[in-house]
């Protein structure tokens, strides 16, 4: 019967879409309520701290080496195209432009996404499953303020550090082998650099995109973790979500980020 | 973990992104000797900006003393109006000529400005009257062709091309 497939298909999508308007209205309310708890964050700093420890301090390594590496191999493939149109003093302004303005918020917000957004997930979501969280509210304590809140906010303090300190390594790495392997001159590397790089277009905008990414991925991961179903696979498939979630929205808010900063400065 | 080396795990972080935020801004950015904030606007008209673009230097005997910052097109003379903020503290003659320059064949387009003798400074908001617009290789390749032509007459294909031009002033008549 024709008419009743037509039917079916309709159904599924209506209960699609009715499920998705739910969850993002859930998400809404829940995003608010977890900044109605930011005075709590704050004064409950030693539980903020130790969520800065375990997303933050804990990145650190990964953070660090991806930088070191990322700015080796950019002066490395930067020099190569760059010595063919005699341009090769540009190199430092290559580096630090790329790292300052998109691949440090970037990288280092898809790292800390899948470093720190998917523990968020994962130990909230266990949370729930083991229900601690239920035990909490039982005992009157809410578990947006005593679990949900010092992660997002330690999430977000962690991100710009994490990001200045990847573009900051990626810089010495293409120094390194700009300066000391290559043989550029240091003047001209640092010169040419500080004459390309300004302050507020391109290291206040790369830091405002660190922030936007910081609350992008803590927000996902804690909503994921208490929005997760409460079995084994639930958080599992809580966890997955957080990382490709945060992903994707670190990449698209990075191109919307990007029109709105730096439309027009190269007309 | 005990408490006091949670503490100091999480202020050495803190304490070297900030370092890092400040090497950024300090020794990449080069915040404290161009202060954009502080300055003034001088505007010129160009003929032909060529290729400047938004934010390029302004150089007075090759030290950056401005950027670019708006360019538009002045709807009545037809010519290209270019306002340039100069940093506070350095002060150019009412005489002063601005030119669009290019540093190297394949280097950045800026604006040079050679100061001149009048002892009146130009002030906020003030004009450059004596301006010189940017060399255009098309046009300028166009003009030699078209002379070369000019002067050559009947006589193009008995010494070639590379013979010199007997009169490149007069050879537009």
């Amino acid at each position: 019967m024709p008419a009743s497939t037509v039917a079916m298909a309709l159904r599924r999508v209506g209960h699609a879409t009715i499920t998705s308007v739910e969850r993002l209205g859930f998400a809404a309310r829940f995003s608010v309520a977890v900044l109605v708890h930011a005075p709590s964050a704050l004064r409950r700093l030693q539980l903020t701290l130790r969520e800065i420890y375990f997303s933050g301090v804990l990145s650190l390594v990964i953070i660090l080496v991806s930088g070191l590496f990322v700015g080796m191999v950019l002066a490395l493939q930067g020099y190569d195209v760059l010595t063919r149109y005699g341009a090769n003093e540009s190199l430092g302004v290559l580096v630090a432009l790329s790292l300052v303005r998109e691949l440090g918020p970037v990288v280092a917000g898809l790292l800390f996404a899948s470093r720190a957004g998917s523990a968020i997930t994962a130990e909230i979501g266990l949370m729930k499953t083991t229900e601690q969280l239920s035990a909490m509210e039982m005992m009157a304590v809410d578990p947006l303020a005593r679990v949900v809140a010092p992660r997002f906010f330690g999430g977000i303090l962690s991100m710009p550090l994490l990001a200045a300190l990847f573009s900051t390594l990626g810089i010495f790495g293409a120094y390194l082998v700009g300066v000391r392997l290559i043989g550029i001159d240091a003047g001209s590397f640092w010169g040419n650099m500080q004459a390309a790089v300004d302050f507020r277009y391109d290291i206040v905008n790369g830091i405002i995109k660190s922030v936007v990414f910081g609350v992008a991925v803590s927000l996902i991961a804690v909503f994921e973790g208490y929005n997760a179903r409460p079995t084994a696979e639930g958080v599992s498939t809580a966890t997955t979500r957080t990382v490709v979630a945060s992903s994707l929205s670190i990449l698209a808010l990075d191109f919307v980020l990007t029109v709105f900063m730096f439309r027009g400065l190269g007309v | 973990m005990n408490r006091s080396t949670l503490d100091l795990w999480v202020g050495i972080f803190v304490t070297i992104g900030i370092a890092a935020i400040l090497f950024l801004s300090l020794k990449v950015g080069n915040l404290l000797t161009v202060s954009n904030d502080q300055g003034y606007r001088l505007e010129a008209e160009f003929d032909n900006i060529g290729g400047l673009k938004l934010r390029a230097p302004v150089k007075a005997a090759g030290v950056v003393v401005g950027r670019v910052e708006s360019i538009k097109l002045d709807p009545q003379s037809y010519q290209a109006l270019v306002t340039m903020k100069i940093d506070r503290g350095y002060e150019f003659s009412k005489d002063t000529i601005a030119s669009i320059l290019t540093s190297g064949l394949l280097g950045e387009v800026y604006i040079g400005l050679d100061t001149g003798g009048d002892t009146k400074m130009l002030a906020d908001g003030g004009k450059i009257t004596k301006t010189q617009s940017a060399i255009v290789l098309e046009k300028l390749i166009g003009q030699f062709l078209f002379d070369k032509a000019a002067s050559g007459g009947g006589a193009s294909g008995a010494s070639g091309g590379g013979a010199p031009l007997p009169a490149a002033t007069g050879g537009g008549k």
